[in-house]
């Protein structure tokens, strides 16, 4: 009886979640923060930043990523089975980089002499 | 409010979480779309890392050209507006939540307009590139050393902006039924799972365009 009424308080907590309504204030405040990543990767870019430019810029644009899903897309506000769907498909794409690169990457320059 | 209830959900509750589910297994499909071309592109800048660096230059900051129509500027307010109509999407949702249908027809056009002059914009530079001879395939001709893996990096710049522009065209399309249909006074505080679904696919090619933006216009542009 217990366990039946703390699953449905669960359940109940995790739809309240899902349909809450998130005031104007934070999509404009994530607005906000975008934009500042734009300006400040392009302006970074224009910088001899050597071999750290790249991962300057990729970071960035991670970040940028991070705060669309979050916010704009809801997935900090969504069930937690929502959550589990949308870090599933960063994991999938984590197993397509990571066993493809670990071939790429320690095949020397083999492959490259053909052009 | 309950005609909206399809007879296999409990409630509206259940089936706005199922439509959401959904909607994320079909974006996870799509991560791995873009996903292996990312990959294809990570791949090949290992194996040349100062031949990309100097495409990217190239595409970037075209010499010949006056500041308003070099890609670095086209592509940097591009982004911008992206954002821009992610921010309006959003905001529509926010209506269509409390039940403002006639917000959500005024901030969806918005962001179908912004979502239109990207494209706009985004014909532009082909446009520029195709004057540059810089369109693999089409009389292809490039200054910089080692023109083949230029080649390489170009046509990976048409299909990735070009598989890009055509989610925006299939967001824009969707964007517009959904504006219809509000102006239709179709949602109401109670119903709006269409609307927040179509602004989860919107946002997701904005995020995708975050990623192509440093990829092929930042990555490079110091020499």
């Amino acid at each position: 009886m217990n366990k039946q009424n703390a699953a449905t308080s669960h359940r109940q907590k995790n739809t309240e979640k899902s349909h809450r309504i998130v005031s104007t204030g934070v999509y404009y405040r994530v607005f906000f923060g975008l934009m500042v990543l734009l300006i400040l990767t392009v302006a970074v870019a224009f910088v001899d930043a050597g071999p750290w430019g790249s991962a300057i810029a990729l970071t960035i644009a991670i970040a940028k990523a991070l705060l669309i899903m979050l916010f704009f897309m809801h997935v900090w506000y969504s069930s937690h089975l929502t959550q589990v769907f949308a870090a599933a498909a960063l994991f999938w794409l984590g197993v397509l980089f990571v066993l493809a690169l670990s071939d790429y990457l320690t095949r020397g320059n083999q492959w490259t002499t053909a052009m | 409010m309950t005609t909206h209830l399809e007879h296999h959900f409990d409630n509206l509750e259940q089936q706005h979480e199922a439509a959401t589910l959904g909607m994320w297994v079909f974006l996870a499909t799509e991560v791995l779309l873009f996903g292996g071309f990312f990959l294809g592109y990570a791949v090949y800048r290992m194996a040349y890392p100062q031949a990309f660096a100097d495409a990217t230059h190239h595409l970037a900051l075209p010499e010949a050209l006056p500041w308003y129509l070099k890609s670095i500027f086209l592509g940097t307010v591009n982004t911008a507006i992206l954002l821009c109509s992610s921010l309006m999407v959003a905001l529509a949702v926010h209506a269509a939540q409390e039940g403002k249908n006639r917000g959500v027809v005024r901030f969806l056009v918005a962001a179908i307009v912004l979502g239109v002059l990207f494209l706009f914009i985004k014909g532009l530079e082909y446009y520029l590139k195709y004057e540059e001879h810089l369109v693999p395939g089409l009389t292809f001709s490039y200054e910089g050393a080692n023109p083949l893996v230029a080649q390489i990096f170009f046509s990976f710049y048409f299909v990735g902006t070009g598989l890009h522009a055509l989610h925006m065209l299939i967001g824009i399309g969707v964007l517009a039924v959904i504006a219809w249909m509000s102006a239709r006074q179709h949602f109401s505080a109670e119903y709006y799972t269409p609307v927040e679904m179509a602004g989860i696919y919107w946002h997701f090619v904005d995020v995708v365009w975050v990623f192509l933006f440093p990829l092929f216009y930042l990555m490079g542009l110091h020499r």
